[in-house]
């Protein structure tokens, strides 16, 4: 027997699989600490969520997607200016609300299956195939993956626009809202929606659900972002195109102790060689070619 | 920590065995918390040559109207059609294994799949695995067999023939109602007024229902799909 063989562990094998030893003890802390005042931590973290208010529209000529750009931590604003519309192909783009690792990681997966999809068929990714895709992977995790997704693009069928939730439906809509500030957005939407509004038009009611979001829920704030599908096949983005929380020119005129400014020259420099970069972008020329034993 | 929830409604937190049953139907109280329901009216109708399926439109998170003009009628083949109650992500779930197993079935045995088959099917998929899904199916459609006919598959994964079938929250408003309306031998014409006449009664008192009446008519010869506008139903306030 050499050392790398297993000495026989019959009796004595160690337990396999998954132990769920500690998800009762979890569960009683978490019910018994709400109640008494000790110092137990009251709830177990949880993933960060965007409080979001994303929406989608059907116009003449194509599809106007909008999102804020806030993302919170509980009552914590962990990012001020996040992008929430994802990238799935040339001609098709999704809004996420849920947790946020979830929205990021689900479109990144199916934006992958659609590449490959494209390169196997050589023809333009449809709607309909990233509404399928996104569709069954939420219904196989049973909404343990929250996502919920405004989907739209323009392909060969015309201009498209769904919305998924996070177990598994969808629902095909000429106009749509998501996230906890979908309620302000859609009052927007039922109020000023037309079947053919001009591009224009499309665009002005989108910024206008949106900012119904950042200025009535707190989970959604921030900025703007839009974003314009075409039936030609040109997108546009309007990253940030609305800003009605700037801060910069109040912040300009705070003055702080100059204690915390540090003029230039409090380090002192001690030398300033510059060496090439190396690694990255090894070529023939940077390595010493030997022979190989054979 | 606490996090502020992306999706509205359901701010509290679910405990499944104190507040199982609090303020929830039948219907929406095994479901998830932020779980999808068609809360719904559903109904079909066989006659001579071919069935009437009829369905309400609202789509519901809680108490959110997440799609009022949804379609519920689902196709499963060229004259087979289901109507969908119960989770809305199940029902299309399994509407979507159920078309790709029949269109599958067509071409292997190279003939038009009957009723029955799809019926069976949606069936062994329902009670195959019923510990995991909320569906409530109304299966219907012509065959050149057995003509017009209809097959319930409620919650537990029966199934069953029937001359007709209701079903989902707003159905058991309307049992007696369509008993008391329905006759063997109707004509086309009688079964689709019947069906918009009972649907709209039920969505007129089960909040879970609403919207349009959305009908698909299947004979030998094609399918008609047509609505009723909310505001032009046969029965309950118009207007809105």
């Amino acid at each position: 027997m050499s050392e790398f063989t297993l000495a026989p562990t019959a009796s004595t094998a160690a337990p396999t699989g998954f132990s769920f030893d500690l998800t009762h003890r979890n569960a009683l802390i978490e019910s018994s600490s709400s109640t008494s005042s000790s110092n137990i931590p009251a709830k177990l973290p949880k993933a960060l969520k965007t409080g979001t208010t994303i929406v989608g529209l059907v116009y003449k000529n194509g599809i106007v997607l909008g999102a804020d750009t806030r993302s919170t931590n509980d009552t914590t604003v962990a990012d001020k200016n996040c992008q929430k519309i994802h990238y799935i192909a040339p001609n098709i783009y999704c809004c996420g609300a849920g947790t946020a690792a979830d929205t990021e990681k689900t479109t990144d997966a199916i934006s992958s299956q659609m590449e490959l999809l494209r390169l196997n068929t050589h023809s333009e990714s449809r709607v309909v195939t990233a509404c399928t895709l996104l569709k069954r992977m939420l219904f196989r995790y049973q909404g343990y993956i929250s996502a919920a997704l405004i989907l739209g693009g323009c392909d060969v069928d015309g201009p498209h626009l769904y919305q998924i939730y996070p177990h598994g439906s969808t629902g095909k809509l000429p106009f749509t809202t998501m996230g906890s500030g979908s309620l302000a957005a859609i009052a927007v939407f039922e109020e000023g929606y037309k079947d053919d509004l001009e591009e224009g038009e499309a665009v002005e009611l989108v910024k206008r659900a949106i900012l119904a979001g950042v200025w009535n829920d707190l989970g959604s704030g921030s900025n703007v972002d839009t974003c314009v599908i075409r039936m030609d096949g040109s997108v546009e983005h309007g990253r940030n195109c609305v800003m009605p929380n700037e801060v910069g020119e109040l912040r300009k005129k705070v003055r702080r102790s100059d204690v915390l400014n540090m003029r230039s020259g409090t380090t002192a420099v001690l030398g300033e060689t510059f060496r090439k970069r190396m690694g990255g972008g090894v070529t023939l020329e940077d390595v010493v070619v030997t022979e190989m034993e054979t | 920590m606490s996090y502020s929830t992306a999706l509205p409604t359901h701010h509290q937190t679910h405990n499944p065995l104190t507040d199982a049953y609090h303020g929830k139907s039948a219907e929406t109280r095994h479901l998830k918390p932020n779980e999808l329901s068609t809360g719904t009216t559903i109904m079909a109708i066989a006659f001579s040559s071919g069935v009437v399926l009829c369905a309400d439109s609202r789509v519901s998170t809680g108490t959110y109207i997440a799609n009022r003009a949804s379609d519920k009628i689902s196709q499963l083949h060229d004259h087979i059609w289901c109507c969908r109650s119960g989770s809305a992500a199940d029902t299309q779930a399994l509407t979507d294994y159920v078309r790709h197993y029949l269109g599958q079935l067509a071409v292997e045995t190279g003939r038009v799949p009957e009723v029955k088959v799809a019926a069976h099917l949606m069936r062994r998929l329902c009670y195959e695995n019923k510990d995991n899904l909320m569906a409530g199916v109304i299966v219907g459609g012509w065959d050149p067999v057995e003509g017009g006919s209809v097959y319930n598959i409620p919650l537990g994964g029966a199934c069953m023939s029937m001359p007709f079938a209701i079903g989902g929250s707003g159905s058991t408003y309307i049992y007696g109602l369509v008993d008391s309306e329905f006759k063997e031998g109707m004509t086309k014409e009688e079964a689709v007024a019947l069906c918009k006449k009972a649907v709209s009664h039920a969505m007129s008192r089960d909040g879970s229902s609403g919207g349009i009446i959305r009908t698909c008519v299947v004979t030998g010869d094609g399918c008609e799909r047509e609505y009723v506008s909310g505001n032009r139903l046969p029965y309950g306030p118009a207007g809105w």
